[in-house]
């Protein structure tokens, strides 16, 4: 038996495997979140969210006929002892599932790993470099696949948490656009959350009463500070309130920003040496990667990040043209 | 006069690294009358946590985010930390804390 955060109800475990596919189906359906016929990559990281994820796409798949067809993406960011270890977990998973999997590294794509950023740059910042790399190489990964649409495990708990991390910074561009379901500029891959109302609770009890098979080990280099009195500060909500955690979303989903204001944020454009989504000329990937290069890694972090030089000097390394997938490129031809 | 109950308690989503890597763990309970959660979450804090004990415990309950299960039942249906345990009862504790 368990009770459910969201609505209260007391329900035994195969009423709330159901509810909680079917929930899941809903959220997807009633956004029109996928076509048939369309390639989706599971961005996969072999912990609970993910796995969770994985599992229910392909029994919802199944089960309704969406007739996608279901990669498995994994980033290899090279941290030993970490990400070598869940990516085993991933494997396990592709052979339960039986869905295709494609790993893509950091190595592969940036020359670095994360070991050796940690060696450059020390402890504290890496992980601006970790996030920022891995969301340019979840889009890779899946455009070498040919595939424009990436669904990724946010659970309804980091979605609250995102909402008060942008209230805090005072990001109102991020707060509009991270309670939807599909984000997406233009010239982007896609990206879903099928788990945008699915509480971590549920996830959890779901991975354990399914015997799932997932990896759950912290980051080796991720301290996190800021994220992690968000976290706190939501649990400790639910703990009080447990509908708290779909209110903030809710509440988020109705905020509307003004034309006035709208106009005021930065214009999204292409990255003038890779190609990639950016919102300044060159992407923040392609600035810390030259700050690596260059041995001025730190300074490619905050406000000193604008004077850093747009010219490629020498033989430094830089990041491969970003194409999209030519699938993608069709659909939007036929516009 | 006290009485002993014997349970087994399972370690699940990355709490077991805090006992030891111990995923499972036989424990027995010297109280007054029936043990309650509460004695046992006290008992597992004192006596198989060597360090971190924060990231198990706050005040005399379990952080939020760790779910508690008792023969596969939810513990907010069983009055959390006043449920009562019974002799052979298995009791899970899952952190759901962790990246995914």
């Amino acid at each position: 038996m368990i009770k459910r955060p969201k609505t209260g109800q007391q329900v035994c475990k195969d009423c709330f495997f159901f509810a909680f596919e079917e929930e899941i189906h809903k959220t997807i359906t009633d956004a029109g979140t996928f076509k048939r016929g369309e390639r989706v990559a599971i961005g996969a990281s072999g912990g609970k969210d993910s796995t969770v994820l994985a599992h229910v796409m392909k029994t919802l798949n199944d089960r309704h006929d969406y007739g996608l067809n279901l990669f498995l993406l994994s980033i290899d960011e090279g941290i030993t002892g970490y990400r070598d270890d869940s990516l085993e977990t991933v494997k396990r998973n592709k052979e339960q599932y039986q869905l295709p999997l494609k790993i893509l590294s950091y190595n592969e794509l940036y020359g670095w790993t994360m070991d050796r950023i940690v060696e450059a740059v020390g402890k504290k910042n890496n992980c601006t470099f970790c996030g920022v790399f891995r969301r340019q190489a979840l889009d890779r990964g899946a455009s070498s696949l040919n595939i424009s649409h990436i669904v990724t495990g946010h659970n309804a708990d980091d979605v609250a948490e995102t909402v008060l991390m942008n209230i805090l910074r005072g990001d109102v561009s991020r707060l509009g656009r991270c309670v939807e379901i599909t984000t997406r500029g233009e010239d982007t891959i896609k990206r879903s959350k099928p788990f945008k109302y699915t509480y971590e609770k549920e996830i959890v009890m779901y991975a354990y009463f399914k015997k799932l098979d997932y990896f759950s080990t912290e980051c080796i280099y991720s301290p996190e500070a800021y994220r992690g009195f968000a976290r706190t500060y939501i649990k400790d909500l639910e703990a009080l309130r447990p509908s708290t955690i779909i209110d903030i979303i809710h509440s988020a989903e109705n905020i509307r920003i003004s034309d006035v204001v709208q106009d005021a944020l930065p214009k999204q454009q292409k990255c003038k040496r890779c190609g990639y989504i950016s919102s300044n000329e060159l992407c923040k990937a392609c600035v810390l990667l030259q700050g690596l290069e260059k041995g001025t890694a730190k300074m490619a972090i905050g406000n000193k990040a604008k004077h850093i030089s747009q010219e490629v000097t020498g033989d430094i390394r830089t990041i491969p043209m970003f194409k999209m997938p030519e699938q993608q490129q069709k659909a939007e031809q036929r516009v | 006069m006290s009485t002993t109950t014997n349970l087994k308690i399972e370690f699940g989503g990355g709490l077991e690294i805090l006992f030891n890597n111990t995923p499972e763990l036989n424990v027995s309970l010297s109280t007054q009358g029936k043990p309650t959660v509460r004695d046992l979450i006290k008992h597992l804090a004192d006596e198989h946590i060597n360090e971190r004990k924060e990231l198990f415990i706050e005040g005399d309950t379990v952080r939020p985010g760790i779910l508690v299960l008792i023969n596969d039942c939810d513990w907010e249906l069983r009055d959390e930390l006043d449920g009562e345990l019974e002799q052979g009862d298995v009791v899970v504790f899952i952190s759901t804390l962790h990246g995914g």
